[in-house]
């Protein structure tokens, strides 16, 4: 099992031909069962040709029908991001993973509320990670993102986290002491996104190959503190928590664009606060995430 | 990105928002004649500087005559203005907004913005105007009405005319506030702000059953700064001396740098991490002196940018480098370090911490250039040096 993705998930990839798409698709081909992975890019430009052996077609809709892919993964750059994600869900896709960092909020609100009226109306919901986020990966058997595959194991441990380098922390600790991952998951640091903590927190709770999660997350926004609230009744498997940003003053963006104290309730202290009273352990030391996490097995 | 208030209700005035007639005022001369064009007998003289709270600190000053105008304006600009938002050193006033006084029957509070949970815009409003709207909703936060908008509809007349009643405007003037209230979505909306606030919102006039006119008194923007690309004339509207010069220095390298009070600086890779090694640094006794994201794809001249611009601030006694190399590879990294530290010609110690990707091939690079650099395992090793070799 794992979540989300796995060995058989075929998968489109929009914005293929760009810089950074040739580079993260080619390193993803290579990673576990990749070159099956990997059936279809998009470019309307130049549909017909292929690259790196993948076949570029004129849409997504296009690219699913001729292949049978259900996942897209986005390189496209920020304008043109938003409607990328649009013609993904517009194409019924299962799942769609947008890389792109910069994305502007009205963009996004406009996406969501598009995606809001077509379930309304009785239209598939295609799941949406990201945007701004590294990916995530199957040990093993696919990586979908930008994550360097090579320090990741397969194991029984679910990692979600909202920053890219301060997961492969996470997830390098763990391999280190040798507990490996059912699946790790970014899901970025943008205010306005798709899959939130709680969302991967139910599928780990669901996940038969997962025994216990690490979930990471940082100043700003309700996220942590409404997946801390489900987990406290829900959650039937340990659960290590860490928040970044104790040291971050309000007001300030910290990097992420989602990354800036607003209120009061979305500040670190107030995160681990509500995290440990809903059964997490959480740590103020990141450098011993996956020490704590062994120790609950 | 932020805008000063004239800027403010420049924008506001162009979407149809009522604001008092004023002047931006360069300096105590252009203060003194903006009375004549304006006329009337009440002037208000406000510094203008992005930080909220300026009426406390004695920016904002209600003047009788034109002699009084020139005191008031002799005074605040120039000034080091305290606020609870600028930090204990306070902002220099470069710029005023000189405005005919208003009658202020009521103030309001009245506000947009994202809302994060919903994924849809927030637009609030309050009969407690002119206070902290912090202190409203932990105290009294009944009095905070609140209606969410979906972005393909905007602002509806029925949600207007819902938050009119629900903060009480009187029943003749709701027209007025109905208009303000569509505007200032309007002008949110379009100009790609994640927040617009109102603070006051005053009714003028309206005695005795007559219709008032809803004003803006007071206006505060954030923009977001994703989406200025397609905002040229918001862009315009930027105030670099507003800003910290290392912030903007850094940013035109790709850095997102952020001064803190701390003296350990650090060097990062990705947001969350450095968010984290700044945490780690405190947990170990001591204070981070910035921010600083190298991103994706540091090259030898990007951490020797970040370099210098840690070193500006002759708080730092000792720096700490945290790396884990996916993409960035281990020994890129480290032969910019080394570069870094050459150009730089380095006093301070230096403690770096590389993970993942060439990872040995990093460390033998650093070993092998002779220079006192400190290497460390983990964050917490990495801090704990850093730690002890400044003290």
């Amino acid at each position: 099992m794992s979540i989300l993705i796995n060995r058989n998930t075929r998968v489109i990839t929009q914005g293929i031909t760009g810089k950074t798409g040739q580079f993260h698709t080619e390193k993803c081909q290579e990673y576990a069962n990749g070159k099956a992975c990997y059936v279809a890019g998009v470019n309307p430009k130049k549909a017909g040709e292929s690259i790196f052996g993948i076949p570029i077609y004129a849409t997504v809709k296009e690219a699913a029908a001729q292949t049978g892919a259900t996942v897209s993964v986005i390189y496209v750059p920020p304008p043109g991001a938003a409607a990328a994600i649009w013609e993904a869900v517009e194409a019924d896709l299962d799942l769609v993973i947008c890389i792109t960092e910069g994305i502007p909020v009205r963009d996004m609100l406009e996406l969501r509320n598009l995606q809001r009226l077509k379930a309304a109306a009785g239209g598939k919901t295609t799941l949406l990670l990201g945007p701004n986020c590294p990916g995530l990966i199957t040990p093993d058997e696919i990586k979908i993102g930008i994550m360097p595959g090579h320090i990741h194991r397969k194991g029984r441990i679910g990692v979600v986290s909202r920053s890219g380098t301060l997961t492969y922390e996470a997830v390098g600790q763990l391999t280190e002491i040798g507990l490996g991952q059912s699946s790790a998951v970014g899901i970025g640091g943008d205010p306005i996104n798709g899959l939130k903590h709680i969302d991967i927190m139910k599928m780990f709770n669901d996940d038969a190959e997962t025994d216990a999660v690490v979930m990471i997350g940082e100043i700003g926004g309700p996220d942590e503190a409404d997946a801390a609230q489900w987990c406290k009744t829900h959650m039937k498997k340990p659960v290590v928590g860490f928040i970044a940003g104790v040291t971050a003053p309000a007001g300030k963006r910290m990097g992420h664009a989602g990354a800036l104290i607003s209120g009061g309730a979305d500040t670190a202290e107030a995160k681990l606060a509500i995290m440990e009273e809903c059964g997490f352990k959480v740590t103020r030391n990141p450098s011993e995430m996956a020490k704590l996490l062994k120790s609950l097995l | 990105m932020k805008i000063h208030e004239y800027q403010a209700k420049e924008l506001l005035r162009k979407f149809g928002v009522n604001v008092p007639r004023g002047i931006f005022c360069p300096t105590v001369n252009d203060a003194v004649k903006a009375t004549e064009t304006l006329g009337g007998k009440v002037w208000v003289v406000k510094a203008q500087i992005h930080a909220g709270g300026r009426g406390k600190g004695g920016g904002v000053k209600v003047a009788k005559s034109p002699q009084q105008v020139r005191e008031y304006a002799q005074q605040i600009l120039g000034m080091q203005l305290v606020t609870h938002q600028t930090g204990p050193e306070g902002q220099k006033v470069r710029r005023l907004l000189v405005e005919e006084g208003a009658d202020i029957r009521k103030e309001y509070y009245f506000a947009v913005l994202t809302d994060r949970r919903t994924q849809k815009v927030a637009v609030m409003a309050s009969s407690e105007g002119g206070m902290d709207i912090e202190e409203v909703a932990h105290s009294t936060p009944e009095k905070i009405i609140t209606v969410l908008v979906d972005p393909a509809d905007g602002l509806t007349d029925a949600q207007a005319r819902k938050l009119a009643a629900g903060i009480g405007v009187p029943a003749a003037s709701r027209a007025s506030a109905v208009r303000a209230f569509k505007g200032v979505y309007t002008c949110f909306w379009a100009s790609d702000a994640t927040l617009a606030e109102i603070n006051p919102l005053i009714l003028e006039g309206g005695v005795d059953g007559r219709p008032g006119e809803i004003k803006a008194l007071d206006a505060k923007f954030t923009f977001d700064d994703n989406a200025l690309y397609r905002q040229p004339e918001i862009f315009a509207y930027r105030d670099l001396d507003e800003e910290d010069p290392n912030e903007i220095e850094a940013s035109k390298f790709g850095l997102a740098y952020i001064s803190l009070d701390g003296n350990i600086g650090c060097l990062v890779n990705g947001a969350g991490l450095a968010m984290a090694t700044m945490d780690t640094i405190k947990l170990f006794g001591a204070e981070p002196a910035n921010f600083l994201d190298v991103g994706g794809g540091a090259s030898t001249e990007k951490v020797t940018e970040a370099f210098k611009i840690m070193l500006k601030n002759s708080n730092v006694k000792g720096i700490l480098v945290n790396i884990f190399g996916g993409i960035m590879k281990c020994d890129t990294i480290a032969d910019g370090v080394i570069e870094a530290v050459r150009q730089t010609h380095l006093k301070v110690p230096l403690v770096v911490r590389m993970k993942g990707t060439n990872e040995e091939l990093g460390k033998q690079i650093l070993r092998d250039s002779g220079l006192p650099i400190i290497s460390a395992d983990t964050m917490a090793d990495a801090a704990a040096k850093i730690v002890a070799a400044v003290e």
